[in-house]
């Protein structure tokens, strides 16, 4: 149970290493920002899995006279904007891949390379 | 007082600025929109530099509340510094290189572009003014995807997969860099960047604390194209607009290095024991490869922006250097070389989307009697590139010659170092020494022979560039007073 208690942070690694992964030895460039984004929703769950606490609900007024444990509401809201850059990025890399293809006419980096070479 | 309220101005102003710019499509209004807007910032940047001479440190709390509750703006001498190169070299490139711009720009996508280059602006000043650590990140985000269009926004399409491996490598610095941040937050509850710092102190188990050290190192020096993770840049700098190169060589990557030092220094140098071996150890190895083996691949180099572009990786280890010193004086050097660096380079790269403006191609052959044909344009871009040598009167010498000081001063290492300093200043005689040869060629080109000098007011403002570099080389006051008081703020942890 020690190493295997708080699992979420294995997760959050093991999403971490499968994004980066694909990010190094996918050669089609889609691929590489969907493991962009795997690497990137990694992260968000270290942050959700950190503003746990036992027992806490949402942070919400209640009836004083109820005890009241919140889980910390601020890597929600860090998280938040986080998922907000995480797709702008994603839709950047999106639109320079289109326009990659309407220029080179292939999304694989080594094509892409080779047409580079040849100009 | 309403000067209190600058540091917000000077974040605020810019990125407010950018969605009147994309209103109008008429490219010159967008322009002078964008440029009036730039001009504000570097006036604002000027008022905030000379009181940042006075105070160690002008806190602004956001929305009044107070820090370590609220987003802190924190502005240093080192801060200030940075933005005086932000805003003045986005003024500088703007105005003066319009030309460049209508032939690099589709007119249809003109006031787009100068929208999202009022957006590069307002992000690299929000990074070196806030001192909120996820702020920084946001702003970090803001500015790097700006960028991305920027680059981008040129004809050229190698800049097309160049950005894309840019995107790539940069959302993962950054990512790496919010990993870090998320660790440190976990264990003391703060992402204000002093509250922090105090708060380590408190930590019992120190191992995510270390953790995080790597991740933000590690990040912030990928972001900042530190040799070996510089391998986005040269590419990235290459097939960029022009005009835009110019502007981001000049600060993109310095500011990532302000990150950089800002938390190595601030924020674990004082509550990790060992820190500053450890960030010395790790450092000053990749500086001097840096230094030694971008040069030499800048000699080898027959395509004028790529040269520089590798230049300016081995100028990076100039500055990674001089902090890997850990002394008053090697923090100096470093810092006022960041100044003294983005001046020179992006003259450089201004004067290069010059000659851009009269030939389509800038390999060394391409631009061969250039020299003969555009002088005043070519004998700017020397002035610069004697500052970047480091000759004596130029502002190049001033960090330079403190980098000697400070490398002498450290002990057994030192000769070593100033070695490495010399015979990379050798290094970067002989790839200038090739722009000259080949830009003074008695046998010019087919373009160049046709090629005529650029009007008189951008050459103006290309000269007030250059001499610039002479004026700072022969009274370096403001900038080396705002960079000793920064280092000597830095270094305060460690005294």
């Amino acid at each position: 149970m020690k190493y295997f208690g708080l699992y979420n942070y294995w997760v959050f690694t093991l999403l971490l290493m499968i994004g980066l992964y694909a990010v190094i030895a996918k050669a089609n460039l889609v691929k590489k920002l969907l493991g962009l984004s795997i690497f990137q929703s990694a992260v968000f769950l270290l942050y959700i899995s950190m503003a746990k606490v036992d027992g806490g609900t949402a942070p919400i007024i209640q009836h004083a006279d109820e005890p009241q444990v919140f889980s910390n509401p601020l890597p929600h809201v860090l998280i938040l904007t986080a998922i907000v850059v995480g797709i702008s990025t994603i839709a950047l890399g999106l639109a320079i891949v289109v326009r990659i293809r309407e220029e080179y006419g292939t999304i694989e980096e080594n094509e892409i390379q080779a047409r580079d070479r040849d100009r | 007082m309403w000067t209190a309220q600058l540091p917000a101005l000077v974040i605020a102003g810019p990125p407010a600025a950018a969605p009147v710019a994309a209103r109008r499509p008429g490219a010159s209004w967008s322009w002078a929109f964008a440029a009036l807007a730039s001009a504000a910032s570097f006036a604002i940047a000027m008022l905030l530099a000379l009181a940042a001479t006075e105070v160690t440190a002008i806190s602004y709390a956001v929305g009044s509340w107070p820090p370590p509750f609220g987003i802190e703006l924190r502005i240093t001498g080192f801060s200030a510094l940075l933005m005086l190169i932000i805003t003045g070299a986005s003024t500088i490139a703007l105005v003066g290189g319009k030309a460049s711009l209508d032939s690099d720009i589709a007119p249809a996508r003109r006031h787009y572009f100068y929208a999202a280059w009022l957006l590069a602006v307002g992000g690299l000043v929000g990074i070196v003014a806030s001192g909120d650590a996820f702020n920084i990140f946001v702003f970090m985000e803001v500015s790097s995807l700006a960028t991305y269009i920027l680059i981008a926004a040129g004809g050229n399409p190698r800049a097309l997969p160049a950005v894309f491996k840019y995107l790539v490598m940069g959302t993962i610095g950054a990512t790496f860099y919010l990993i870090g941040i998320g660790l440190i937050y976990l264990m003391t509850g703060t992402l204000n960047l002093v509250d922090m710092e105090t708060r380590i102190h408190d930590v019992t188990d120190l191992k995510p604390i270390y953790a995080a050290v790597g991740f933000v190192t590690l990040g912030l020096v990928l972001k900042a194209g530190v040799f070996p993770l510089h391998v986005w840049l040269p590419n990235a700098y290459a097939w960029s607009p022009h005009v835009v190169t110019a502007f981001i060589a000049a600060c993109s990557t310095k500011v990532s290095l302000y990150v950089l030092l800002r938390f190595d220094f601030m924020v674990f140098q004082g509550s990790l024991g060992g820190h500053d071996l450890q960030f010395a150890g790790f450092l000053m190895p990749l500086a001097v490869l840096g230094i030694l083996v971008a040069s030499a691949v800048a000699m080898t180099e027959g395509h004028l922006k790529r040269m520089l572009a590798y230049s300016s990786i081995a100028q990076i280890g100039y500055i990674v250097l001089g902090a890997s010193l850990m002394s008053v004086s090697g923090l100096t050097a470093g810092i006022v070389h960041m100044f003294n660096h983005a001046l020179a380079k992006g003259t450089m790269f201004l004067a290069i989307a010059f000659i851009a403006t009269r030939l389509t191609a800038l390999r060394l052959d391409d631009i061969a009697g250039i020299g003969r044909r555009m002088p005043w344009t070519l004998g700017a871009f020397l002035v610069a590139a004697m500052s970047l040598i480091g000759l004596p009167g130029t502002a190049g010498f001033i960090s330079k010659w403190y980098l000697v000081l400070a490398a002498l001063q450290s002990g057994a290492v030192g000769a070593l170092l100033v070695a490495v300093v010399l015979v990379s200043s050798l290094m970067a005689v002989y790839y200038i020494w090739r722009v000259v040869e080949a830009a003074w060629s008695s046998t010019p080109g087919a373009e160049a022979a046709g090629a005529r000098e650029v009007p008189l007011p951008m050459l103006a403002v290309l000269w007030t560039a250059a001499l610039a570099s002479i004026w700072f080389g022969l009274q370096p006051g403001l900038p080396l007073a705002l960079s000793r008081s920064a280092a000597t703020y830095l270094l305060g942890q460690l005294q």
